[in-house]
């Protein structure tokens, strides 16, 4: 085990450096210059200026030392400066984490409660209409864009209440916390939930194929108890590593309905520094998300190691 | 015991569908969602082919005179802010989430096939590399990836489809190497190697096409999310520049403010996207089915 | 006959098919047998000769779709199971009537310990609280052979061998006494010095609790150890029937001629080795396209015309000797 998690934490690092180094050179393809697009983008161009944020941001120096820069400075939690609210990224960033992180908390919520459940009756039922009705439903719930899904969620809100909800930021019961985050995660969950529910049930039917559901076929055992107890319990590990790399998937999906819902999260931080050309910031936002999803990742693989007897890592 | 009709249950297991014809029929009738799956998805393809045709504007033309205006019998789908016919933006936006969808999944699936073919033939250090640059390449969400690549490569067609076919890569190039290192072992490879066969011709003779049953159905799942991935990176205002109608764009975050007055630019361009990625989806579980045993329900 | 209180089971007419793409799959056609208290029967064939469809709609467990019990009765201490509706029929399943498995590697839950596994077998028919079933789990363990049963019971099935995971599934089935034990290929997956181990095992505790043995297997040198009675199947039918030592002695079918005959014997020392072992040419037909006579005349040397046109009905050749061939009598001279 402690080999094991050695070797996993060594390798997430090499990942981590690998990204790391993508993210610097992507955003140095760039067409000209970061100090010249973000002048271009303010407008007025002073030479002198232009010279000492080129020295500020390093940009005079070696691509070696700019990354190391970059990289020192991140571990710091220097996630540079934002030249729109002209506050250290990093204050930018703190508060939107707590509101990005309850949305996606209450999304994957959705998406385990609803999919796993769903995922399994479709399976146990499978061939039946129930179960064409549930793949229906689930390949919709992947087909249908999130945008749309919020953009719609908002027009029937019109329609009926005659007003769209509002984002409230200091949501001061616990009920009006839940209400302020459920619909969009909602919109979110919805297609994580379709995910999970099309995992779980593949995953449940590779299952209910193998020797040892017959064995407990042959003690007696109910089709509940076989389907609950021996079924589920094997049909869970795969999903527990799906739910794992919907992390990553939950962020594309956050991005687009931070946006719509006008929700001040991470996500939503991300495309705005996109638009106003913050690279820096860009830069240090993506590393961000690609610890946050290697961690996860991470996790989830120890989560596995926890709930599967055969496994206890010893390669 | 209850009475059995032989006659329909050997016509429910598909006995007797054998040759072409009968056999398409036959999984047609078993795989009704496939079946609408494809049908979605030929009308889709027939609408981007014949775009000019039925259009009933021109999809830039724009009619300051006639902005935002209902649906009606002149502009069913109603106009724009721009005055321009939603109708015909939407048959002229299949073209883009077309040249999106086959661009990008055959531009990822070929370099995905070349990358997995070559690690998981090589191994060794080689399949090293690739195996760690897909650790990286999957450890970014696909749409954090897309975004970032097109804000450097710069909005347009072509770095659009780029930016959605790179992260497909490493999906592809997984399964092609897990398929290689299996058919690998297989035994008519080895035959075909103590005939003296070159590992190249194995690998294109023998190893490729054993693979592509699951290579179809790969990229049949892959095309429908790389139209969803346009649609948010157009949408974002980060994919297809105006004025192209890109159904994506056509919802940008403008349209949250036409929620409250002009619905129908919400509600169209969203049917759209929905429903070709929705027949794409339903054709490709389909063919799972009956492509991938190993995952025939 | 004997009489109807000493039998555990009646098989009669037993009919289960296959509906596939390739059309209708007949796995076991019109097929009857009888089990005695105590007593082993051996069903031997072929791999898709039916042996093991044939087990698995005794206990109810043909996978449908695609696979349809569509005909006669299995009468279990004179009730008949094809009759009873699936509650009644799980209180019997694991309990009356039990099977072991030919995968020992497969066939327990991977994700359960091995105790509680069989702890689930006995409260599922007796109405125990955990810890005296826990008591009867580790008192099969013991009674399989298990050294350190308790502990074991505590393991997880890939920490065991598949000799030991083997005996494990063994102490299920047995867990609740059945009349009837059947034994589908239980050594074929695993290694030789082990099998007989395993075989001995089944035949012990078999003696021990009085149970009934159907023991499927495509190994004539096992039946000749184990069995009291045979039967011989072939593309889905009975072809053959008798006591082992009638069998052995003097087989009816050019069939189980074939089989016999391809046994490697060991050669008595100074006797010199037979010089190649005999086969039966060809394979077992597909069960979707049956030749229209003997499904068995297409691979048969004693072959004539009226095989290829009309089936043989079973016939007795007296003490029970069934058979169901035309040329029978010459069968019988040639091994004479």
């Amino acid at each position: 085990m402690f080999a094991y998690l050695v070797r996993r934490l060594f390798l997430m690092l090499v990942t981590l450096f690998g990204i790391s180094i993508v993210i610097f050179f992507l955003l140095r393809i760039v067409p000209g210059n970061i100090v010249d697009i973000l002048f271009a983008a303010a407008g007025y161009v002073d030479p002198a200026d232009k010279a000492n944020l080129e020295k500020e941001l390093g940009i005079d120096q070696p691509l070696v030392v700019q990354y190391l820069h970059w990289i020192g400075g991140f571990l710091r939690g220097d996630f540079g400066y934002s030249y729109v609210s002209e506050k250290p990224a990093l204050q930018e960033i703190l508060p939107r984490i707590p509101i990005t992180a309850r949305l996606a908390g209450l999304a994957l919520l959705f998406s385990a409660s609803i999919g796993i459940p769903l995922g399994v009756i479709s399976a146990v039922k499978q061939g039946t209409k129930l179960d064409y009705a549930l793949r229906v439903v689930s390949l919709s719930g992947l087909s249908l864009p999130s945008f749309w899904l919020g953009l719609l969620i908002l027009t029937a809100s019109v329609a009926m209440f005659g007003q769209m909800p509002i984002f409230n930021p200091n949501p001061q019961t616990w009920l009006e916390a839940f209400a302020t985050y459920a619909v969009p995660a909602a919109a979110v969950g919805f297609r994580s939930a379709a995910l999970t529910m099309r995992i779980t049930r593949s995953s449940m039917l590779e299952v209910l194929r193998q020797d040892y559901i017959r064995t407990a076929r042959a003690k007696g055992a109910s089709d509940a108890a076989v389907n609950y107890q021996h079924a589920l319990k094997n049909a869970i590990l795969p999903v527990i590593t799906v739910i794992g790399i919907e992390a990553a998937f939950l962020i594309g999906g956050l991005i687009v309905t931070e946006t719509v819902f006008n929700i001040p999260g991470v996500a939503r931080f991300l495309v705005e520094a996109i638009r106003w050309r913050d690279y820096p910031i860009v830069q240090n936002l993506v590393m961000f998300i690609a610890v946050v999803v290697v961690f996860a990742n991470f996790t989830v693989d120890m989560l596995y190691a926890v709930f599967d007897p055969r496994i206890r890592y010893t390669d | 015991m209850a009475a059995i009709d032989y006659d329909l249950e050997l016509k429910r297991a598909g006995a007797g569908a054998t040759g072409g014809w009968r056999r398409a029929l036959f999984l047609a009738q078993r795989h009704v969602l496939g079946a609408a799956g494809l049908i979605i998805m030929i009308v889709f393809a027939l609408t981007a082919i014949f775009a000019n045709v039925l259009a009933r504007f021109d999809p830039l033309t724009v009619d300051a005179a006639h902005a935002l205006a209902r649906p009606s019998a002149l502009h069913w789908m109603g106009t724009d802010s721009f005055g321009r016919d939603v109708f015909s933006r939407i048959i002229h936006g299949a073209r883009i989430s077309l040249a999106v969808g086959i661009g990008s999944t055959t531009l990822g699936a070929s370099i995905g096939v070349i990358v997995g073919l070559t690690s998981g033939y090589l191994s060794g250090w080689v399949d090293l590399v690739f195996q760690r640059v897909s650790d990286v390449l999957q450890a970014l969400p696909l749409l954090v990836l897309a975004l970032v690549m097109t804000a450097a490569l710069g909005p347009s067609l072509p770095n659009v489809i780029i930016a959605i076919a790179i992260p497909l890569i490493p999906t592809v190039a997984r399964v092609i190497r897990a398929n290689t290192l299996a058919l690998r072992e297989q035994p008519f490879v080895e035959a075909a190697k103590s005939i003296g066969m070159s590992e190249v011709r194995i690998a294109l003779r023998h190893v490729l096409p054993n693979t592509l049953a699951p290579l179809i159905v790969l990229a049949t799942a892959q095309l429908g999310s790389t139209i969803l991935t346009e649609a948010s990176l157009s949408f974002l205002g980060l994919g297809i520049p105006e004025p192209y109608p890109s159904w994506g764009r056509m919802l940008s975050e403008s349209a949250a403010e036409y929620v409250r007055t002009a619905p129908w630019l919400v509600i169209f361009p969203g049917i759209a996207i929905s429903l070709a990625v929705f027949g794409t989806n339903l054709f490709g579980d389909a063919l799972r089915d009956i492509l991938d045993p190993r995952q025939r329900g | 006959m004997s009489d109807a209180s000493d039998l555990v089971l009646d098989v009669k007419n037993l009919k289960t098919v296959f509906f596939t793409n390739s059309g209708l799959f007949k796995a076991v056609d019109d097929v009857s047998f009888h089990v005695r208290r105590g007593e082993t029967l051996a069903i031997v064939g072929e791999s898709g000769c039916g042996k093991s469809v044939t087990a698995l709609s005794l206990m109810r467990l043909v996978p449908d779709p695609p696979g349809r019990i569509v005909g006669g009765s299995v009468t279990l201490e004179g009730t008949d199971l094809l009759a009873l509706d699936d509650a009644k029929m799980r209180a019997i399943r694991g309990n009356r009537i039990s099977m072991i498995f030919q995968e020992p590697m497969t066939s327990l839950n991977p994700v359960m310990r091995i105790g509680d596994q069989i702890v689930e077998a006995v409260r599922l028919h007796r109405n125990l609280p955990v810890r005296e079933a826990n008591g009867i789990a580790v008192e099969m363990l013991r009674l399989v052979r298990i050294p350190e049963a308790a502990r074991r019971a505590r393991e997880y099935p890939h920490q065991l061998s598949g000799g030991m995971r083997q005996r494990a599934m063994i102490a299920m089935a047995l867990a609740c006494r059945p009349a009837l034990l059947i034994a589908d290929e239980p050594t074929t997956a695993l290694d030789v010095t082990i099998q007989a181990q395993i075989l001995a095992l089944i035949l012990d505790l078999q003696k021990e609790l009085g149970t009934g043995l159907v023991l499927i297997t495509h190994d004539l040198g096992v039946v000749a150890q184990t069995a009291q009675r045979v039967i011989v199947m072939y593309a889905g039918k009975k072809v053959e029937e008798a006591t082992v030592e009638a069998l052995f002695a003097a087989p009816k079918h050019p069939y189980t001629r074939g089989l016999m005959a391809s046994i490697p014997a060991v050669p008595a020392s100074g006797v010199a080795a037979q010089a190649r072992l005999n086969e039966i040419p060809g394979t077992v037909p597909s069960l979707v396209r049956l030749p229209k006579g003997c499904a068995f005349a297409p691979r048969c040397k004693l072959v004539v015309k009226r095989c290829q046109e009309e089936y043989p009905p079973l016939q007795d050749w007296g003490g029970g000797h069934l058979a169901a061939c035309w040329r029978a009598a010459e069968v019988a001279e040639e091994v004479a």
